[in-house]
This record gives structure tokens, C-alpha cells and sequence, in this order.
């Protein structure tokens, strides 16, 4: 009797979901908001003078498991300069036909150069157009940013730049916040982040791996 | 001219109520019938999508028309318009003529079904019903049995193999659960003394009084209730025949790559799929009639409303019931997994006709027994059934379970020059490796003094 009634239990259960709130969500209307820390597209973050401060240096593109980035580096010369210090990232390419968004590039970058959006809408309708350049990869011109290439605006040397990013990031505003950060550093880039941020687009999602 | 809907009763129609129908009322019948069966389908389409959408925790269509209920009108819309690919090797009339028979044999299976009693139609004293013949139900049997035709002949018109091996699973199933769905309509047709679809109906009005053994009993006035192995089997026959879910064995999206309309498209892709929602719906109106009372409303609510039958108002329960078996439909699709075709052919064949013809047999004893024999002849009768049913039961041969022998009998019980198997009580030696590997990563915990390990190092 067990079994013969147990063969009728599906149709209890199947009725009992008719009662139940959807579980779906409206997607094309009200798009959900991903966690702050989703891995959506990438950014090539600027310092706040517009300065990229990709170096070029390709460890993204080494720590690549699906082999979806392609860097080449370029030297800067004091007439032509996209970044400080000596190097900058002359051709830089995501494939996202290739990218997993692990984040291992994210992880690999040293100068925070490289982060992750919170975009995800990254369907195109050929193979050509899922290959992203700077032109789609580099963060917009905000307000006070200059388009390279132009001098180093905030110090003499490459160090300022980098010293000066713990407390005044530019566009990878988060991403520099460690666990260990003190209250004051926090603050200071939280309120750089609201000061600078244009748009979703910027928002920041790769905190505290440093 | 009385009008009939405010007569508080009832009004059954007589085989003579369809020949005096004039010609127009035949022809606005017959146009409403055609207009309602495609609304129908229209609507049976989202109702099943949503149905099974809200069992799968998911809102289903919500987008074409007010809460997405005209989905299944643009889809209809589109479909024709879709690009026409006929096959090479395509017979290319039996091609054409195969969808055209099933929907055809669709639409015309629905000209039997009553919708209410009789009615006043533009002052004419008319039957909710097309037409109606002394042997309707064998005119509804007759064209499930002509929509076979138009699945085989599309699987073979189709010069394609999978259409093919499609179109002999969908008429096998569907010809043998006509068999059942068949049979449980004899049962119905004893009880009724009528083969015409709206004296059945009649019958139903009422419970008849029988004597059980000095007990005047009235039956329930349904007969899924005074036949209720009959309403099971057909039940089951119907969802068989008409391939639907557990049963969509030809159809089987995830198996096979669509049954017998895998070569059609567009227009004539769209007769299959009208077809077999109307198929659906022809099932659950016949259930209806047959089982349900047809169109008079279900008792409580005669009991307090004395008018529920009368005119229109029938049509109400009538589509009440038919969409109740239609949710049965939806439900069992979103409920149960797919049979396995021999499993499926088995319960038909050896469960279903077995069942059905035992229980008919039993039905012609009771009726006979009821009206022929006397008091002393029933229990001799009776007497003698149980005697004959132990004596079967005690002679029946027993399926007697071959003794299971152990692996080790088995082992021994190998001939000669047999294949070499490996040894019951096998054990797996440790790799020779794995030492190798431990050592390795001892010495390099003490931190480079790898003295005292070393020398367990094997290279």
C-alpha cells in the first residue's frame, strides 16, 4: 500500500507548487542587482589625472587560465605619456569568447589597474564584437581627468602616483581597501569613490586583495 | 413559444430535435462549433503553459496580451508564415492530404459532443449540438480511428526515416489504447441502452433504483461513479490516445526528434498541432458526456438552483468540466516521467483490455442478474462464480523464481577453458609509487634536513 499510495505523492507535490511564489526573476524589465562583488566585465582603471595606470607589464594576461587577454606593452616617452613611469599597455585585448571571469588577471595586476564591473550583459551577435579594446575597456573621462597622453599632473615620479593611489584611487576607488585598512584610508576612498563616480560603470568590486 | 430559459427546467432533445433544424441553424451551429474548437485550442495552449509554468515555480507566458493570454494567438499567427520546406523525397500528395485528414477528423469528432439541451436559437427550438445519430459514440470512435491514417501516412509521405519510425510508434500506441478507450465505452453503452451521445446524457439526468438482494438502492446518476473502472481505464486510454504525456512516446522532444511531423513546417506543421489540442479537448468533452453528466450541472448545485440546467446555462458546467480534464491533462504531464514504450504497450495490451473485459462480463452478470433471474437463480449463480474464480485462483500456475545461485556457485559451475576472472576477495597492492611520494614530502617538511629520511628514498 506504501508504494501504491507513494506513486500519487508526485501529483500532491506538483499541486502544491501551483500555490507557491515564482521563483524567477523579470529580467529584461527589472534587471537584478548582482552582489557588490560580482565578476562582470573588466575595467582599465585611470589615476585621477587620467594617467592609465596599466604598466603593460602582461601579468594579467600570464595569469590568464582561458588565455583571454592579450597584452603589448609600449614605452612612454616624456612627449607621449598614457601612464607613469616607463611602460604602458600599447595594445590591451579581453576576449570575452574566452574569459571565465575567475578573476586570477584581477589578482595578478599590481597596480590595481585592472578590476571587474558588475556588468554581465555581454552578449553580442558576432565573435568579433566579444573582443574588447581599451576603447571598451578603459574607464570614462570623469570629471578633472585629462585624455593621455599628457605629463604626470600628480607628482615627479611614477611613486607618487602609486603611494598616492592608498588614499586618493581614482577610478579603482574600493579595490585598494585591504581588510586591514585603517578607518581613515577607508573613509578616504569611499569618499573619493562617491566624489568620482560617473556612473555603474565604474563601480568598483575587487576589494581588500591586496 | 416557450422561452426556454426561463422554463426552470431541463429540456433533453430528441433524435427528432436534429431533423426538424433548419438549414441556417445547422450552419450557425456548425460555424460556432468550428470557431469555438480553434478559441479552444488558442486558449488550451496557454492555459497548459501556464498551468505547467505555475507547477514549476515559473509565471509562464506574460507578455503577449493581457497577462500573456494571447501568446498562443500570435504564435498561431506566425506560424504560417513561416517558410515551407518540403522534402525531396516527399510523396508529395500523401504529403499534403495527411495533415488535412488529422485535422479534419479533429474538427469533425466535435460535431457529436453536447453543449446543452435544447434551446431557443433565433426563435427556433434548437439543440446545443450539431448534429446528433443513433450510433454518435461510434462516429467519435470512428474518427479517432481516421486520425490514424493522417499520422501514418505523414510518417511515411514524409521519405524520411525518423518520421517513419515516428509514425509506426504513434499509430501502434494510438491503436491499441482505441482498443481500451473502446471497450470502456461498452460498459457505458449497457448502462445507457443508447449509442446516441445526447440520450446518454439523458440517461445521466437521473439514478436508477435497483434491487440488491431486497435493497432499493438508486445508483449515483454519473456513471464515473456507477462506472468507475470503465471511467479509470478511459481515463488512462484517453491520455494514450491522444499522446500525451506520460504517453508522448512518439513525440518524446528529448528522445527522438519530434515523431511523425518531423518533416513538416509552417502551415501544415500547424494542422498537427491544431489537431492534437483539439484531439485534447475532444477526449475531455467525450469524457464528459460519457462519465460526467454531460452538460447538467453537478448535484449541489441543481439542489439549490432548480434553473442550473435549463438553456445556456448548460454550456457553463459543460466547459467547467471539459477544462477540469483538461487541468487532469496538464497535471499529469508536469507530474509524471515518460514510459518506456514496451512498459507502455504492456499495461495496454495485458492490464487495460484483461481489466476491461473482465468488468464488462461482470457488468452483463449484473444486469441479467438484475432483470431475469429469480432470487433463488442469483445465488446459485453467484455461488457458482466464486466456485469457478477459487478454482482458477487454486489452479493457476505459479510463477515459480529460478533459485538465485551465489557468485561462488557460479564461479564453479563455469566450464573448462573459460575466460579467466579476477579473484572474488581481490584486494588492490599499494602503488609502489605512493611510498615514494610520502618520503619525498617528509624530507621536505623537516625544512632541507633530509638526513634521517633520505634513506627510505627508493629511485
Amino acid at each position: 500500500m506504501g508504494t501504491f499510495t507513494g506513486s500519487f505523492k508526485g501529483f500532491g507535490v506538483t499541486f502544491a507548487h501551483m500555490f507557491r511564489k515564482v521563483i524567477t526573476t523579470d529580467y529584461p524589465f527589472s534587471p537584478p542587482t548582482p552582489a557588490p562583488r560580482y565578476h562582470g566585465r573588466h575595467i582599465l582603471n585611470r589615476h585621477p589625472d587620467g594617467l592609465e595606470k596599466c604598466i603593460g607589464c602582461e601579468l594579467c594576461a600570464w595569469a590568464c587560465p582561458a588565455d583571454a587577454i592579450y597584452v603589448e606593452g609600449a614605452d612612454n616617452t616624456d612627449e607621449e605619456r598614457y601612464s607613469p613611469g616607463e611602460r604602458y599597455a600599447g595594445i590591451y585585448q579581453i576576449s570575452y569568447a574566452r574569459c571565465i571571469f575567475c578573476g586570477l588577471c584581477i589578482e595578478a595586476c599590481p597596480t590595481r589597474s585592472l578590476t571587474m564591473s558588475n556588468e554581465y550583459e555581454l552578449a553580442r551577435d558576432n565573435r568579433q564584437d566579444l573582443i574588447f579594446t581599451k576603447k571598451e575597456l578603459l574607464a570614462p573621462l570623469l570629471p578633472g581627468m585629462e585624455q593621455p597622453p599628457h605629463p604626470m599632473r600628480l607628482g615627479d615620479t611614477d611613486k607618487d602616483y602609486y603611494l598616492g593611489a592608498l588614499t586618493n584611487p581614482g577610478t579603482s576607488a574600493g579595490a585598494e581597501r585591504a581588510p586591514w585598512a585603517t578607518n581613515e584610508a577607508a573613509a578616504a576612498s569611499g569618499e573619493a569613490a562617491e566624489s568620482d563616480r560617473g556612473g555603474k560603470r565604474n563601480e568598483k568590486t575587487v576589494e581588500g586583495a591586496v | 413559444m416557450t422561452d426556454v430559459i426561463l422554463a426552470a427546467h431541463a429540456v433533453d432533445p430528441t433524435l427528432q430535435t436534429f431533423e426538424n433544424d433548419v438549414w441556417w441553424i445547422s450552419l450557425i451551429k456548425l460555424f460556432g462549433v468550428f470557431v469555438l474548437l480553434l478559441l479552444l485550442t488558442l486558449f488550451t495552449i496557454v492555459y497548459e503553459r501556464k498551468v505547467v509554468a505555475r507547477m514549476a515555480v515559473r509565471p509562464g507566458p506574460n507578455q503577449v496580451g493581457p497577462k500573456g493570454w494571447l501568446q498562443s494567438l500570435t504564435d498561431g499567427v506566425k506560424l504560417p508564415f513561416k517558410e515551407e520546406i518540403i522534402p525531396k523525397t516527399a510523396d508529395k500528395v500523401v504529403y499534403f492530404i495527411a495533415p488535412v485528414i488529422s485535422a479534419t477528423v479533429a474538427f469533425t469528432a466535435f460535431s457529436v459532443i453536447p453543449f446543452g439541451g435544447v434551446v431557443n436559437m433565433f426563435g427556433q427550438q434548437t439543440a446545443l449540438q450539431l448534429t446528433d445519430v443513433p450510433v454518435s459514440v461510434l462516429v467519435l470512435l470512428a474518427c479517432s480511428s481516421m486520425a490514424v491514417y493522417g499520422v501514418v501516412l505523414a510518417g511515411w509521405a514524409s521519405g524520411s526515416t525518423y518520421p517513419l519510425l515516428g509514425g509506426l510508434r504513434s499509430s501502434a500506441q494510438m491503436i491499441s489504447y482505441e482498443v481500451a478507450m473502446g471497450l470502456s465505452i461498452v460498459a457505458v453503452f449497457m448502462t445507457a441502452g443508447s449509442m446516441s451521445t445526447s440520450q446518454i446524457v439523458a440517461a445521466q439526468a437521473h439514478g436508477s433504483p435497483v434491487n440488491i438482494f431486497g435493497w432499493e438502492v438508486t445508483t449515483p446518476s454519473w456513471y464515473a461513479v456507477l462506472l468507475l473502472p470503465s471511467f479509470i481505464i478511459y481515463c488512462i486510454a484517453a491520455v494514450g490516445e491522444t499522446n500525451r504525456a506520460p504517453f508522448d512516446l512518439p513525440e518524446a522532444e528529448s528522445e527522438l526528434v519530434g515523431g511523425f511531423h518531423t518533416e513538416y513546417s509552417s502551415f501544415k506543421f500547424a494542422l498537427f498541432f491544431l489537431a492534437e489540442y483539439i484531439n485534447m479537448i475532444t477526449v475531455s468533452a467525450f469524457a464528459t458526456t460519457l462519465f460526467l453528466g454531460g452538460w447538467r450541472a453537478p448535484w449541489p448545485i441543481t439542489w439549490f438552483w432548480e434553473g442550473a440546467n435549463s438553456g445556456y446555462f448548460a454550456v457553463i458546467w459543460f466547459f467547467a468540466k471539459v477544462l477540469l480534464l483538461l487541468f487532469g491533462f496538464i497535471w499529469l504531464r508536469a507530474t509524471l516521467p515518460r514510459m518506456r514504450y514496451d512498459q507502455f504497450m504492456r499495461f495496454g495490451w495485458k492490464v487495460l483490455i484483461p481489466v476491461n473485459l473482465v468488468w464488462i462480463l461482470f457488468l452483463s452478470y449484473v444486469k441479467i442478474a438484475n432483470n431475469e433471474l429469480s432470487q433463488q437463480a442469483k445465488w446459485f449463480s453467484i455461488i457458482g462464480i466464486v466456485v469457478v474464480i477459487l478454482l482458477v485462483a487454486m489452479l493457476w500456475p505459479a510463477a515459480r523464481k529460478p533459485r538465485q545461485i551465489s557468485i561462488e556457485e557460479e564461479l564453479a559451475a563455469r566450464p573448462p577453458g573459460s575466460f579467466p576472472v579476477p579473484p572474488m576477495d581481490l584486494q588492490v597492492p599499494p602503488s609502489p609509487r605512493a611510498r615514494r611520494a610520502v618520503a619525498e614530502r617528509a624530507a621536505a617538511l623537516v625544512g632541507g634536513d633530509s638526513s634521517p629520511v633520505s634513506a627510505d628514498k627508493e629511485v
